[in-house]
């Protein structure tokens, strides 16, 4: 998967989410400012940048669990507006995964799963508990799936949160800093998981600094400070041969 | 967080030691252990020998239990006799004589549906169903009036089915109108949250006792001319808006301590806000708030006794104006002893229940 390169003669069916300057502020801070940002079916973005540069702001934009003040989101041909319905329909599409997985705890795991099909897919419940078992499979964990969230590790909460995403179906998924609240022996697990999606061909766009990850299943690497995108890359140049002094210092300091 | 499994395979086999200890040992430990504890002790057990022999004989040795209010006047010990002669009337108030069989009915079912509804395997929508056949069907026993059933007015309602009707229709309709009352507190539209504020600070910030007048006094207002709300539905209406205001505050505390994640995974799946809430929140914050909850839902229960300044007979006033009864006069500890252990058993099977309901949700 190393070099694949994007084909850039794309036409615009290709493009899955397009941000057009975009602005955001909390208060007096100017969170987000003038992002600019095309994503194609199928592409994977890795984001980095140091903490507080607006990296999980900018991807919670896109499923607006943030609002954003200036600016254009579309997803999937819809435009995020102040327009609810939009906002659900955006968000069924689109997956989420939390830093703190953020699974539900009075729930069991098969709960967390088929809750979403059901309530939002309208999916018979015995349908959605199968495909819970597929996806709880998929990522190694099918025999919790009677437990609740409270007694897993972390990283097969993180796993559990995965496939609570992937039971959507979702045409894009989201992940802010996935493996950065984990242990490290549970890292790997998690990354796996992501890597294997990777390799079916989702939609991903992720907040991490796990270069192993991003060397081998991201497209583009975004470097991100104070609320811009400054810098954009294949991971291999990205990585190896960064161009602003301020990328290098970030990465410096985070490869030691 | 927990580790994996394997770590606990090894300890399996091994148990924490159970220590094992004697009275004398118990006693030593509990009791006296220090200059100060055994002096409080010893206080104490002065103290019991001091209530407990003669209360037991007053009660019990020298009590009469089916006696007339002569015979317990020369009598030195309890008259117990005065609530068998009285049960009736302490029971059920005005309701015509020959018809009490219809609110003891009323009673039994009512009492019978909660101990079915205890059970969680229970609930279900068919539950649901049989609670409202089951309201209509002791509605009917009350007031009469169909099925040939001699017509009762309400006027003449009162005792222990007033009381579990004040204060069962108080917290099963204040519960819900509470919870919405705390979600509308929270909402983001400003009208929505300011009117909930300012309807629970208003009602937080007065008495039962004035809003059981006011709704005396307001709601014919609010009623076309000729229309009378009758005077059991104005108390119930304070009593419900009363404790909806508390729950409302402890609800929003439960509320507050969900974290903004649970939301935030709620709403990235694609949930809609009332998804978001049944499915999510509520089951979470409710459960927190378990134990404040029926602490309210207690007092709305001892509240309803408040009803008497409107003139309405609740089994506290039954049994008050049995007293007044003068053959009757001067046995008020047994009269009140019984209606307190009335009370006492509500307060504690409820909150028994919440107990143990908590210990089951616990995840
Ligand atoms: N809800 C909020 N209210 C106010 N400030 C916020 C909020 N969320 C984030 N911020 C601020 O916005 C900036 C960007 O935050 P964030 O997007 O979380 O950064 P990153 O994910 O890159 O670490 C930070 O300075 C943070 O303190
Ligand atoms: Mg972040």
């Amino acid at each position: 998967m190393n070099g694949e390169t994007i084909n850039t003669s794309r036409s615009s069916e290709d493009k899955i989410i397009e941000i057009n300057s975009l602005h955001k502020w909390f208060g007096d801070l100017h969170v987000l400012n003038d992002i600019n940002l095309t994503v194609y079916r199928g592409e994977r973005i890795v984001i980095c940048g140091p903490s507080g540069s607006g990296k999980s702001t900018l991807i919670r934009c896109i499923n607006r669990l943030e609002e954003h003040q200036k600016g254009k989101i579309l997803v999937d041909g819809i435009e995020l507006t102040g327009n609810l319905k939009n906002i659900e329909k955006i968000r069924e599409e689109v997956g989420m995964v939390f830093q703190h997985f953020n699974l539900f705890p009075h729930l069991t795991i098969l709960e967390n799963l088929a809750l979403g099909p059901i309530w939002v897919r309208k999916v018979p419940k015995k349908e959605a508990e199968e495909t819970a078992m597929y996806y709880l499979e998929k990522v190694h964990i099918a025999e919790q799936a009677k437990k609740h969230p409270g007694q897993l590790s972390g990283g097969q909460q993180q796993r559990v949160a995965i496939a609570r995403s992937l039971c959507m179906k979702p045409k894009i998924m989201l992940f802010d800093e996935p493996t950065s609240a984990l242990d490290p022996e549970m890292v790997k697990e998690v990354l796996d998981v992501m890597i294997n999606l990777a390799e079916e061909g989702m939609t991903m766009i992720v907040v991490s600094h796990e270069m192993g990850f991003a060397k081998s299943v991201a497209h583009r690497v975004l470097f991100m400070d104070f609320g811009q995108i400054v810098e954009e890359n294949t991971p291999q140049a990205f990585f190896d041969h960064p161009q602003l002094d301020r990328t290098k210092l970030f990465l410096s300091q985070i490869l030691h | 967080m927990t580790k994996s499994g394997k770590n606990h395979i090894q300890t399996e086999g091994l148990k924490a030691p159970v220590i094992r200890i004697g009275a004398v040992q118990w006693i030593k430990s509990n009791l006296f252990n220090g200059v100060f504890n055994s002096i409080l002790t010893l206080v104490t057990l002065f103290f019991l020998y001091k209530i407990i022999p003669p209360f037991a004989r007053w009660a019990f040795i020298d009590s009469l239990w089916f006696s007339s209010a002569e015979q317990c006047r020369a009598g030195a010990g309890a008259c117990w006799s005065i609530i068998p002669a009285n049960i009736r009337f302490i029971i059920f108030g005005f309701y015509p004589h020959e018809l009490h069989w219809r609110p003891f009915v009323a009673m039994i079912m009512l009492v019978g549906l909660l101990f079915y509804s205890k059970n969680r395997d229970h609930w279900s929508q068919s539950l649901g169903y049989i609670w409202i056949a089951g309201l209509l069907t002791m509605g009917i026993l009350m007031r009469g009036g169909l099925f040939g059933l001699t017509p009762v007015e309400s006027d003449q309602w009162g005792g222990l089915p007033l009381t579990l009707m004040l204060s069962f229709f108080g917290m099963f309709a204040a519960y819900p109108l509470g919870v919405l009352l705390a979600l509308g507190r929270r909402s983001k539209m400003p009208a929505v949250k300011t009117i909930c504020i300012l309807y629970i600070e208003l009602i937080r910030g007065v008495p039962l006792i004035s809003l059981l007048f006011m709704s005396a006094v307001l709601f014919p207002l609010f009623f076309p001319e000729g229309l009378t709300v009758n005077k059991i539905i104005r108390a119930q209406a304070a009593i419900i808006m009363f404790t909806a205001a508390y729950i409302a505050e402890v609800v929003r505390g439960g509320l507050q301590a969900i974290t903004r994640g649970q939301y935030e995974a709620a709403e990235s799946l694609g949930l809609n806000y009332v998804q978001k809430m049944r499915l999510i929140i509520l089951p979470q914050a409710l459960k927190i708030v378990i134990p404040p909850t029926v602490g309210i839902l207690i007092s709305a229960f001892k509240d309803t006794s408040l009803v008497v300044i409107i003139a309405l007979y609740d089994v506290l006033k039954t049994t008050r104006s049995v007293l007044a009864n003068p053959s009757w006069m001067g046995f008020s500890p047994e009269a009140y002893l019984f209606v307190a252990l009335i009370y006492f058993v509500c307060c504690f099977s409820m909150s028994n229940y919440s107990r143990r309901l908590e210990k089951e949700l616990h995840t």
